[in-house]
C-alpha cells in the first residue's frame, strides 16, 4: 500500500534537519527562510524518505500490540517479517536487505503545508556475485510523490539488496 | 549564495567534514525523524546477537542526508534538480566522514544553467562510504 497522506510539517523538518546534522536555518527559521530565494522553510533533500512514517504497512516501525524483531529483555527470536505482495517500503527491499542506492529527482522542493501521496511501482530485479557477501539480489522501486493538487513533486528511485550473509568489512 | 556558471570550472571541488566521531545518539535521532526503526541501527543487542554485526551501523540514508548538506551548502537552497547515491561501505559509530563535490559539467538545458557534481564521502581511513551525483540549477 502506498502512502495516502503525508502531511509535511515544519516541526518534522526541523527534527529531520537536526538528525542529519544540518544547522542551515532555512530548515527551521521561518523569518530567515522568507528572506532567502527559497522564500520559506523547505525540506532537506532526503526528507521525502520520511514518508515511511505515514505508510501504515511499513515493516521497520514497531506496531502497537504486535511482535517486534528488536530486543526487549532478550534479543528475541522473532524473525523479520517476510515481504508480502501488497507491501512496499520506501526502500523497496526485504526486511533482511540493505539499501544499495537511492535517487531523487526534484520537480519542486517540499514545503510545510504540502500534503503528499505516493504511487509505488516495482522496477527491475537482478543478481550479482560479491566476494564479501555471496550472492546479491537487487530490486528497484520507483516512488512518485504528488501533492494535493496532483502535481508531481519528487520522483524517487530506490535499489535494495538482499545479501546471502552479513557483509564483511 | 547560488553558484554562477561564469565563475565555475570543471574540476572545481568543495569539501566539508560532515560529521566527527559519529554518535549512536545521532542514529537514534535519525530513526525517530525518518521513521526507520530497523534495529540494526539502534539496538546493540539485536544487531550483535541476531544480525551478526559487531555493533549498530548508520542508515545509508543518514549518510545521504549528511552528504546532501554538503551539496546544498555548495549550490544553495532550493536549487537541486537531481541527487542520487550508492551506499558503498557501512558507516559505524565513531566514524568521521568527509564529503567532496567535484564539478564534472557545466551546461545549459532549455535556457536553464546547470552544474553536474560527482560526490564522494569517505571515512577517517579514506575508505569511500558513499558515491553519487547531483545536478543543480545555477545562475548564468
Amino acid at each position: 500500500m502506498a502512502v495516502e497522506r503525508f502531511a509535511v510539517e515544519a516541526s518534522h523538518i526541523m527534527m529531520f534537519a537536526r538528525a542529519i546534522g544540518d544547522p542551515n536555518p532555512v530548515y527551521e527559521n521561518e523569518s530567515y527562510a522568507q528572506g532567502t530565494e527559497a522564500g520559506g522553510i523547505i525540506a532537506p533533500p532526503t526528507f521525502a524518505q520520511a514518508s515511511a512514517q505515514f505508510d501504515p504497512n511499513y515493516r521497520l516501525r514497531p506496531k502497537i500490540g504486535e511482535p517486534w524483531m528488536g530486543s526487549g529483555a532478550e534479543a528475541t527470536g522473532i524473525a523479520p517479517k517476510a515481504p508480502d505482495e501488497a507491501d512496499d517500503t520506501p526502500t523497496g527491499m526485504g526486511a533482511r536487505g540493505l539499501h544499495a542506492e537511492q535517487h531523487f529527482e526534484y520537480h519542486r522542493h517540499i514545503r510545510p503545508g504540502d500534503i503528499l501521496s505516493t504511487t509505488v511501482k516495482p522496477g527491475e530485479t537482478w543478481e550479482k556475485q560479491s566476494k564479501r557477501a555471496g550472492t546479491l539480489k537487487f530490486s528497484e522501486t520507483v516512488t512518485e510523490y504528488r501533492d494535493q493538487t496532483g502535481e508531481l513533486v519528487i520522483t524517487a528511485r530506490s535499489i535494495g539488496v538482499q545479501t546471502e550473509k552479513a557483509v564483511e568489512n | 549564495m547560488a553558484l554562477s556558471a561564469s565563475q565555475l570550472s570543471v574540476g572545481d571541488t568543495h569539501s566539508e567534514v560532515l560529521v566527527e566521531d559519529l554518535k549512536r545518539t545521532q542514529l537514534v535521532q535519525y530513526a525517530g525523524a525518518s521513521g526507520d526503526y530497523n534495529p540494526v541501527h539502534t539496538d546493540e543487542k539485536f544487531v550483535t546477537e541476531m544480525a551478526g554485526y559487531p555493533t549498530v551501523f548508520a542508515h545509508g540514508m543518514l549518510t545521504m542526508g549528511m552528504t546532501g548538506a554538503l551539496v546544498t551548502n555548495y549550490v544553495g537552497d532550493a536549487r537541486l534538480t537531481n541527487y542520487g547515491v550508492r551506499f558503498v561501505n557501512q558507516v559505524w559509530p565513531g566514524d568521521t566522514l568527509t564529503g567532496t563535490a567535484e564539478v564534472t559539467d557545466i551546461r545549459e538545458q532549455d535556457g536553464t544553467h546547470l552544474v553536474d557534481l560527482l560526490l564522494t564521502t569517505v571515512n577517517q581511513e579514506g575508505t569511500p562510504v558513499l558515491t553519487g551525483t547531483a545536478t543543480a540549477r545555477i545562475d548564468p
